[in-house]
């Protein structure tokens, strides 16, 4: 099937909401009751989002360690689940979603997300991306039990062109420096991201980095970047939560709270983002002389023949 | 039941804002570069005429370069309100920069006796004009720069004489909306009567700017501040705009281009200065 590409998406504004969720750990069936009545919110507060994004590990926590494996989907299965439950929820009514959850690829696990689109109780699979950099530091161990993402693709909706990036993958950035380049308008991060670091004024320092990382990105690129951040505390490391809508100018429209469980709306305006693309034109600068760049012999990549030693 | 917080549009139809300490610490060291560092010129002469963009311009001069190396020029018409001499007064009390009164009375109707027809806006431009003569002249005496006063706001709609208001060769708030000096001129200690009156051109008895425009300064801001980041009438009319202001401000704005540029050249060689032949100001 060809992809729904509306070439009139750049005017078509995009609503837009963001479940901050805060699981019941492992319990999966539980977390997606409660996600149909979140649906069923959604649906009642008219008019009802195109796009609903969740965070990563949305419905089952982060941190599972050997649990990873009994808690993992094959991703055909989870979408299944997302569609079912807001068509219990919204009957026939249109939308997409996004969300975080660990993949099971016959026997091969993943830190993944999956975009779905939801139509008159069908569904379509999108996207599944991998996450790419698994922390494995710290209060981190994600490669210890999960797989390492290959490819970094960017996908069509009826939006126009996106990319999902999970948590650290945007901690890089050559990562949405890579979507942008190939294509996105709209960069989609669940995240589960735990708090530390007391010395800032006014929120905790791993708020305040991301922020920066947000906005700095969404600003390089000209991307609308919608972050899903998960909720709650997993053994006493605090998920911030801090779900947020950065416009294309690289600045937050709206934003949860670090604590609980919440719900943030926004309407886009996808015209914003030709606006701040004109008006800082760094992506159109970086197409030109991103291939010098990736050619430079010095850069430590696989050049066929002569990287493979002969 | 989840808390939703769902995204405002308030700020859109609100003029744009400053932090007005940054602001002022810029501005101040934009004037110590541009006069001392570039020109070695210790003083300032600035057109004093009791509104409050030139009494924030008195206010960021008196603080880069000392009040005794501000020169400040009111220049009242026979026909200009006291209450403008007076509100320059208490700038110039709350300073302690100089002050010099030199009436143009003599000036513009020596040329306007020759010309009795001439309308209000005519007679306007000529006071406007000889008020630059006075500051520059002035400027010679004192071995001073005339420091410009004029807003982005009234830049942009066209709202000032050419080759008169915008002549200084420098300008700290050219780039502030009205709305941004007000801002500016709270956070300096600007009198509170120049702040809080209306903002006139005093050229003619009970004019106002806000008349003459037929728009708000705060509304014109607002619309301004975003036709320049490229949005279009009719995307403004949907995020909460009247179609009249998006239009009369954008007719002005179209309307107007000129005025913020150097006379239009012929081009006949390829030596043209600032075509062919490009050198920058501080160059």
């Amino acid at each position: 099937m060809e992809p729904p590409v509306n070439l009139d998406h750049r005017a078509a504004p995009l609503r837009v909401a963001i479940v901050q969720s805060k699981p019941r750990k492992g319990r999966y069936e539980e977390n997606l009751r409660e996600l149909g009545e979140v649906f069923a919110q959604l649906t009642a507060a008219q008019p009802a989002p195109d796009l609903v994004i969740l965070p990563e590990a949305a419905l089952t926590g982060y941190f599972l360690e050997g649990a990873v494996y009994e808690l993992a989907l094959d991703a055909r299965r989870f979408a299944a689940d997302l569609a079912r439950t807001w068509h219990e929820a919204a009957g026939g009514a249109t939308v997409d979603i996004a969300c975080g959850f660990f993949e099971n690829a016959g026997g091969t696990y993943y830190n993944s997300a999956v975009y779905v689109e939801v139509e008159h109780g069908k569904h379509c699979v999108r996207h599944v991306h991998r996450k790419m950099f698994l922390p494995t530091y710290g209060v981190f161990d994600e490669e210890r039990f999960l797989s390492r993402g290959r490819r970094l693709q960017t996908f069509e909706t009826r939006f126009g062109t996106m990319a999902l990036l999970i948590c650290e993958d945007v901690w890089h950035a050559i990562m949405p420096t890579i979507a942008a380049v190939k294509g996105a308008r709209v960069l989609i991060v669940p995240s589960a991201a735990p708090g530390r670091g007391i010395e800032e004024d006014d929120e905790l320092g791993s708020i305040a980095r991301w922020r920066e990382i947000l906005h700095a990105t969404a600003a390089e690129h000209g991307v609308y970047l919608l972050y899903a951040g998960l909720a709650g505390f997993e053994g006493g490391k605090g998920m911030t939560g801090s779900s947020r809508v950065v416009g294309p100018r690289g600045r937050t429209i709206v934003q949860a709270p670090a604590l609980g469980a919440h719900i943030v709306r926004a309407t886009l305006d996808m015209r914003e983002i030709d606006l701040a693309r004109a008006t800082l034109p760094l992506l159109g600068d970086l197409g030109a002389v991103l291939p010098d760049l990736l050619l430079d012999e010095e850069l430590p990549l696989p050049r066929g023949l002569h990287a493979s030693g002969h | 039941m989840l808390p939703v917080i769902e995204a405002g549009t308030g700020p859109f139809t609100q003029p744009p804002t400053i932090n007005p300490a940054v602001t002022a610490d810029w501005l101040v060291a934009f004037l110590q570069d541009e006069m001392r560092a570039r020109r070695s010129v210790a003083k300032a002469v600035i057109g004093l005429s009791g509104g409050v963009d030139s009494a924030v311009t008195a206010f960021l001069c008196a603080r880069a370069l000392g009040p005794e190396n501000v020169h400040a020029i009111r220049m009242p018409y026979k026909h200009s309100s006291p209450a403008s001499l007076a509100d320059a007064q208490l700038v110039t009390d709350a300073l302690g920069i100089h002050q010099h009164t030199v009436e143009i009375t003599g000036a513009v109707d020596g040329y306007l006796q020759l010309e009795p027809e001439a309308d209000a806006r005519r007679r306007g431009n000529v006071m406007a004009r000889v008020r630059m003569v006075v500051l520059f002249d002035q400027s010679a005496k004192y071995a001073a720069l005339p420091v410009g006063t004029g807003n982005k706001t009234e830049r942009l709609l066209g709202y000032f004489t050419w080759h008169a208001d915008d002549t200084p060769p420098i300008n700290p708030i050219g780039d502030l909306y009205k709305s941004q000096v007000w801002e500016l001129a709270r956070y300096l200690g600007v009198p509170r009567e120049l702040i809080e009156k209306a903002p006139s051109a005093d050229l003619e008895a009970d004019q106002t700017d806000e008349s003459d425009l037929g728009i708000t300064y705060a509304r014109a801001d607002a619309i301004l501040s975003h036709m320049l980041e490229g949005y279009s009438n009719e995307q403004l009319a949907e995020r909460g705009f009247t179609e009249h202001d998006v239009r009369l401000v954008r007719r002005r704005l179209d309307g107007t281009h000129w005025k913020r540029h150097l006379p239009t050249t012929a081009m006949l060689t390829n030596t043209a200065i600032n075509e062919f032949y490009l050198r920058p100001v501080d160059f």
